[in-house]
């Protein structure tokens, strides 16, 4: 009789929305496992027909409360691309500026409220409060930086109203900014410090050699850390631009999941996962950071090169640091355009776009007509790129850790689907083990 | 030591944008942690603590068997229960499908429809269950739901202004954007809350925070076609988007769908 244990996790919370885990294993190995995304469809692909373009950035936004500019962003860019225009450099840096915004909020809401508990054995952050005060108050004030960002330039922290296809509706003026200027210099120092103390948690020793290492996929530009703009590069030599990416990449419908899994195509099956988000970013970008950031890398010991997931909090909070430096140089530049934006005409056209959420690649592809309505969308998020990389992570971290209490094995498996902070709640829940004879 | 009351936070169909409102509350958090038990709220904690709950707070709307069975349970074990966000109150954006046939939205996403368990509407919470209070909105104002909250700590009235955008657009002393840009603007007939954030960046009004006891939603598209020349098809893009099943905004938006066909 083999004895055949099961980890099941009922309410995973989100992946963009509600999942669950089960994993099957025994002494040999793992037999199964299953990140099922249960969350129910909304179906915005398909509401979007009909739709005129203007709306796109409004109506996508819907999709994710946590990173609704993301979805403005790559909607306004791929509604440009169909459109062939090329808004004014003030437009592209307030842009840029908006992004550091809601990656500093969504970075830090992850590393503080929903997986440094993990790494300390807290339910909450709010139960890490308790001993650690003042890490939490700190990790709440910077975050409050990052959305006062973008409050400011957006309009409000969710589901901002100021992004439009050409431009925003209207530009801060230059006097508007200075006091946000102030907020961030605090920001930043408060960021170094909190990249310090990331590095001293605790990390789980994980690697997955060839043939089984990582492929990075992440956007790349000559000129800047990617967030708008940029190639998609992989760390395997891709090298494709944003109307390539359907050549390349494709979604599969696996039958436990209500999420669409993403692969390489024209891989060995068991090889076509691949890895979006913070840490395929500072692999292939990292001389693109800025010289403060690259300096706080090296004090703390954390080399330009990371494949230890665990360690992907450290590289959130690098971004974080070399999103205010980069919110800075902004403001520091920046000069009121004289038009908002760029009065657009409908035509019938398709436009890609691809860019950099948080959480990794967000491509967007609509195909709109004479009269401007949306008559195609597709939409592929972060989440559902990484899907099939967190699980072939718990594949080869299960064997590894096999020795572990179950209590103590469901929690690193809690904390290694964290690693990919696969939407917000994906963060906190139960999981549940079951022993599980198999006759 | 007195016990402190038990809250809880359901998600249902929606983006989570609103109860991520109450972690971007930063400087009332901690504070509320301390006054409450903050029992159930799967977003930011894995403690899980049985009901009854004192206050339990909704977000989303019902578009899964499960969930509508799901809601019957919490009902039952919350003594006070309010919603939060366009989703719960009207069936927010995905409600956009009672308008269509679902089945062929299926298709559209999904590559194998049959994997998929859906109901053909999405619906409010209050379409199954007794609700006592309604906060509107896409997402819901933060500073709102703290009001709610401690209203309901406090055994006492929340006080949410029911009155409208335009409202708020006058208090604010701003432009209105309507009359001196001819730019369409559904704050006449949308429910105050926001602080009328739209008209003060130069953009109408889009309807977010669904409509306002008692819309004149004839006489608003009236004005909009007349003085602005918008066409039908704008007119309803505005009443269909994020409250496109709320009730006031279903039933104009039909009229625009019928003024099509007999035009054709
Ligand atoms: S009402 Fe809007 S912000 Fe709130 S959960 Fe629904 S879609 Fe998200
Ligand atoms: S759409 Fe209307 S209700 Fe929504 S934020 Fe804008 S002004 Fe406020």
């Amino acid at each position: 009789m083999k004895k055949s244990k099961v980890i099941k996790v009922d309410y995973l919370a989100r992946v963009e929305g509600e999942g669950a885990l089960y994993i099957r294993y025994d002494e040999a190995g793992v037999d199964d496992v299953q990140l099922k995304i249960f969350e129910p469809p909304r179906f915005f692909e398909a509401f979007l027909r009909g739709r005129d373009y203007l709306e796109a950035p409004d109506i996508t936004a819907r999709i994710c409360g946590i990173c609704p500019v993301a979805y403005q962003m790559s909607a306004v860019h791929a509604m440009e691309n169909a459109l062939d225009i090329t808004p004014a450099n003030e437009i592209r840096e307030l842009r840029r500026l908006l992004y550091c915004g809601e990656w500093i909020e969504s970075h830090v809401l992850h590393i503080y409220m929903l997986h440094a508990p993990d790494f300390l054995g807290y339910e909450s952050a709010v139960a890490m409060a308790k001993d650690y005060p003042q890490i939490v108050q700190r990790g709440l004030h910077i975050k409050k930086i990052g959305n006062a960002i973008v409050n400011l330039i957006g309009g409000r922290e969710i589901h901002p109203i100021n992004v439009r296809v050409g431009g925003f509706y209207r530009m801060p003026t230059v006097s508007e900014l200075q006091p946000l200027r102030e907020e961030l210099l605090k920001g930043r120092d408060m960021a170094i410090e909190s990249a310090r103390w990331v590095a001293s948690l605790p990390f789980p020793e994980f690697k997955r050699d060839a043939p089984f290492a990582y492929e990075f996929v992440a956007l790349s530009h000559p000129d800047e850390y990617p967030m708008n703009e940029g190639r998609i590069i992989s760390s395997t030599g891709l090298d494709i631009n944003a109307q390539q990416y359907e050549e390349y990449f494709a979604e599969e419908h696996v039958k436990h999941s209500n999420a669409l899994h993403s692969v390489i195509k024209g891989r060995e099956k068991g090889k076509d996962a691949y890895l979006v988000g913070p840490m395929a970013r500072y692999n292939l970008n990292y001389d693109r950071l800025s010289p403060l950031t690259k300096s706080i890398a090296k004090e703390i010991g954390f080399p330009p090169f990371c494949d230890n997931p665990f360690q992907s909090i450290i590289v959130r909070s690098l971004e974080v640091l070399y999103a205010f430096d980069e919110a800075l140089r902004i403001i520091d530049s920046y000069q009121r355009p004289h038009t908002p934006y760029i009065k657009t005409q409908a035509k019938a056209a398709t436009g890609y776009a691809v860019t950099e959420a948080p959480r990794g690649l967000l491509y967007h592809h609509y195909s709109i007509d004479a009269q401007g309505k949306i008559t195609e969308a597709k939409i592929v998020a972060p989440t559902s790129q990484n899907q099939k990389t967190i699980e072939n992570d718990l594949r080869y971290l299960v064997p590894h850790y096999m020795h572990l209490e179950e209590e103590k094995l469901r929690a690193l498996c809690e904390q290694a689907i964290r690693n990919y902070d696969p939407c917000i709640s994906c963060a906190t829940h139960f999981l549940k083990i079951h022993r599980e004879k198999n006759e | 030591m007195k016990t402190m009351p038990k809250l809880a936070v359901w998600k249902f169909t929606s983006c989570d944008g609103c109860q991520l409102s109450l972690l971007d509350c930063e400087d009332e958090l901690l504070l509320l942690a301390g006054q409450i038990d903050i029992a159930y709220f799967m977003e930011a904690s894995s403690r899980q603590v049985d009901g009854p709950y004192d206050l339990s707070i909704v977000e989303g709307s019902i578009t899964t068997a499960d969930e509508a069975e799901r809601i019957q349970k919490i009902r039952q074990q919350s003594h006070t229960l309010i919603t939060i966000g366009a989703c719960a109150s009207s069936g927010g954006i995905q409600a956009l499908r009672n308008f269509a046939d679902v089945t062929e939205f299926t298709s559209l996403v999904y590559a194998h429809p049959e994997y998929i368990a859906t109901l053909k509407t999405s619906s409010a919470i209050s379409d199954h269950i007794r609700v006592d209070f309604v906060l509107q909105g896409c997402p819901i104002n933060k500073a709102q739901l703290l009001e709610v909250i401690s209203a309901y700590l406090n055994q006492r009235k929340p006080q949410i202004p029911a009155h409208s955008v335009c409202m708020e657009c006058k208090l604010k002393g701003n432009i209105c954007v309507m009359v001196a840009h001819g730019t369409p603007c559904m704050g006449p007939v949308t429910h105050a809350g926001c602080g009328a954030i739209c008209p003060s960046y130069n953009r109408g009004c889009y309807g977010c925070y669904g409509p306002k006891e008692n819309p004149n939603t004839a006489s608003l598209s009236h004005w909009w076609q007349t003085e602005l020349g918008s066409d039908n098809a704008t007119l309803l893009e505005n009443f269909r988007n994020m409250n496109a099943a709320a009730p006031a905004f279903a039933t104009q938006s039909l009229t625009f769908i019928e003024k099509n066909h007999e035009e054709k």
